[in-house]
């Protein structure tokens, strides 16, 4: 048992002294790793398309000094990311584990927990770093609560963190991160100074797709980049997923356990290319065909035959298992660019989805809503 | 004496019948090494589970069939006890969290920490992380599925997650961007009667293929369906033929009752009749959606055609009402009224 002990210790020493090495085990937890994990920025430059952000990040990097954030924007945009790049930027490996507290969804949240897990780290006093390990790492005087998806966070269980804010400010601070800040209640609002994250645009996603793909030995088809942007609306982390699924798909053969096993597997995958269609594929988005035919049998003609053609094309597509909601949103895409339909049908047609799309969310029957759907669409498009 | 449907399950990825190209995809999913959190998706019916199950077996050996069922208690943050049960084997768990209902936070916080804190065993294993399959994906509330997120990414050396669900609609956007989408379509009624035929010959009944074709119609494209459907017909018919009739089933038969009541006459005193029907319909716990889906679909075919989309446009409405409020019988009952009233309106030439 002890030498089990022995041995977790020595790792532990190896990864705290190779500090910018990366060591043999964990290299073999890497290959296992998404690389959404595995290419998680190291440090704040690292961090895409979020200039503004860094900038001030970095500044208060050499200033010492530190506000309490907030961090909002929405899913796959670099929030967790740049936290924890800044958290290792300023405390290193050694420290990171004594001086941030990182508490999301998953841990209980609860009044309690404030009360008593965050209310005692925040108290604790902090500990000296050794002088040469304060040469590599800024080391600030204070320690880093992270509280990730704060929205999920009740009402009062954020009214009890306010006191505690300011309380404990001398060696304490806080970062909130949630998609919504509408939901994080005002007088914390107030407290922390606020970053917005916004959407990834084109550009920058597409390098670093580019650049992991390159990393890993992927080769993209001509197209399938911009493919792999365009199906995740700005959200890196699906870009990033949805370009691993591509490559395990269509290169993933066998994988030895030895240590070679990487250059072998990096050969195959070099014969495969990612298309844009297994993209397609992966992110479920639904062929243009199928769609079209939906949009052709709503075209108005005599009554019975728009029903019987609707139902049809709507039953179909329900059994084949396309998600509603990706209906709605690839529905809504072509009738809108759709220049043949005067602005003001379209008008009333884009009334008719946001209620669809509510009752979605609300939970209703797929079927019975898209085929309400496409038979008031079609109602529309005849011109009542 | 078991089911067609489970004695002819079929039990790995080579035995499966349709989606071939799928079970590849799975298959060199499964031997890449780095298995993906999976989010499979389809209509009930479709061959969700069998697909996963075949696919585990492909990641462990056949060590992930004997599986046996664990009662658990949790216990929430205001005391409340819960009973859990999970199906589980050396390698994996089955789990339904929204048997618990709102609770269902407790239960994936504590399960799959605990899972995801203790390391593999066996060391014989193929794999060093456990699956957790999560049956009825899209039914987790919006707390279980935040509580989901960090958890897949955190723990994901040891910890890979399979969601089961009927749609993407309920799942919240950043698990979907955690996941491989995987959509398992309905099998075409081709296909079912292929399985019909198939699974007819291993039981050695006769071949009827008007009767395939036939049950394939009905099933709606549900292959689970359309296999009890084929075994109802052959436990109470000593011999089949081509144009023995399928009997629905009895829930099925009393709605079209109540179709019929509703188009034969418009009136109070008949709503009070349908009424009875209804609250029987819903103390045989079937679930309301069903009734009114099946109800429209029993009463499309009888309207004229003008009428068609107002009925469907209502009975959506009803539906969202029936999800968001708390008793259903109210709805189904507005539902009632409001096709009587369109009916009457429509008959009497009248537009009020």
């Amino acid at each position: 048992m002890a030498g089990f002990f022995d041995i977790k210790a020595r790792k532990e020493a190896a990864a705290a002294n190779g500090g910018s090495t990366k060591t043999a085990p964990t290299k073999d937890t890497n290959r296992l790793q998404p690389w959404v994990e595995k290419y998680r920025p190291k440090s704040l430059s690292d961090v895409t398309a979020q200039d503004h952000t860094i900038t001030v990040l970095q500044r208060t990097l050499q200033s010492s000094n530190l506000p309490h954030m907030l961090f909002y924007g929405p899913p796959g945009t670099g929030k967790t990311s740049t936290v924890l790049a800044l958290a290792k930027e300023l405390y290193g490996p050694e420290l990171m584990k004594s001086r941030v507290l990182e508490l999301n969804a998953s841990d209980e949240r609860g009044i309690s927990i404030v009360r008593e897990k965050v209310k005692d780290f925040a108290r604790m006093q902090l500990s000296n770093p050794s002088p040469g390990y304060r040469d590599l790492y800024p080391c600030p005087p204070y320690k880093i609560i992270i509280l990730d998806e704060a929205d999920s966070m009740t009402q009062d269980a954020q009214s009890a963190l306010r006191r505690t804010m300011e309380t404990y400010s001398k060696i304490t601070r806080f970062c909130l991160i949630c998609n919504y800040v509408t939901r994080i209640i005002d007088p914390l609002a107030s407290r922390c100074s606020k970053f917005r994250f916004k959407s990834l645009d084109q550009g920058n996603a597409k390098k670093r797709v580019e650049e992991i793909a390159q990393k890993e030995g992927v080769r993209l088809e001509e197209g399938a980049a911009d493919t792999l942007i365009r199906c995740s609306e700005g959200d890196l982390r699906k870009a990033i997923t949805f370009l691993q699924s591509a490559a395990r798909l269509v290169g993933a053969v066998s994988v030895q356990k030895d240590e070679d096993a990487m250059e072998v597997d990096e050969d195959d995958k070099e014969g495969n290319v990612v298309t844009v269609k297994s993209i397609e594929g992966i992110a479920g988005v639904i062929p243009q065909d199928t769609i079209d035919k939906l949009v052709n049998a709503m075209q108005p003609r005599s009554k019975g035959l728009v029903y019987e053609a609707v139902a049809k094309v709507v039953t179909d597509m329900v059994a084949d298992g396309w998600s509603a909601t990706q209906v709605v949103t690839q529905l809504f895409q072509s009738i809108l660019y759709n220049e043949s339909i005067p602005d003001i049908q379209k008008n009333k047609i884009t009334l008719v989805f946001s209620e669809v799309d509510k009752r979605l969310v609300d939970g209703s029957d797929e079927h019975l809503t898209i085929l309400d759907l496409a038979l008031r669409i079609s109602n529309i498009l005849a011109g009542a | 004496m078991a089911l067609l449907v489970d004695k002819h399950r079929p039990r790995s990825l080579d035995q499966l019948t349709y989606h071939k190209d799928l079970s590849e995809r799975l298959r060199s999913l499964a031997q890449s090494g780095d298995f993906p959190h999976l989010l499979v998706y389809g209509p009930s019916g479709a061959g969700k589970k069998t697909r996963i199950v075949a696919t585990l077996k492909e990641l462990y050996g056949p060590g992930v069939e004997k599986i046996k069922i664990d009662s658990r208690v949790f216990q929430t943050t205001s005391n409340r006890k819960l009973e859990f049960n999970i199906v589980a084997s050396v390698y994996h768990l089955e789990i339904t969290p929204s048997d618990v209902g709102i609770y269902d936070r407790v239960v994936v916080q504590d399960l799959l920490k605990e899972v995801a804190q203790t390391q593999q065993v066996d060391q014989s294993a193929k794999q060093r992380f456990k699956v957790v399959v999560i049956n009825e994906a899209d039914h987790l509330t919006r707390d279980a599925q935040a509580a989901l997120r960090r958890t897949m990414e955190k723990y994901s050396p040891n910890l890979r997650l399979i969601l089961l669900a009927n749609s993407t609609a309920n799942i919240i956007a950043p698990i979907r961007s955690r996941t491989l989408l995987v959509r398992v379509a309905a099998p075409t009624e081709l296909e079912i009667c292929e399985v019909l035929a198939k699974s007819g010959k291993k039981e050695g009944f006769l071949a009827a293929r008007e009767l395939e074709k036939r049950i394939a119609k009905e099933s709606g494209r549900n292959l689970r369906r359309a296999l009890l459907m084929y075994e109802a017909v052959h436990a109470q018919n000593e011999k089949v033929s081509d144009d023995t009739p399928i009997p629905p089933p009895d829930w099925e038969a009393l709605i079209g009752v109540v179709a019929q009541e509703i188009m034969a006459e418009h009136s109070p005193a008949r709503i009070l009749q349908v009424r009875a029907k209804l609250y029987d319909l819903l103390t045989h716990c079937i679930p309301p959606t069903t009734i009114l889906k099946t109800l429209t679909f029993k009463l499309i075919p009888l309207i004229d055609d003008a009428l068609k989309a107002d009925v469907i446009k209502w009975a959506a409405f009803y539906e969202h009402r029936i999800r968001m409020g708390t008793k259903v019988i109210f709805h189904l009952e507005a539902f009632v009224a409001k096709f009587m009233r369109i009916l009457e309106e429509y008959l009497m030439g009248m537009d009020f």
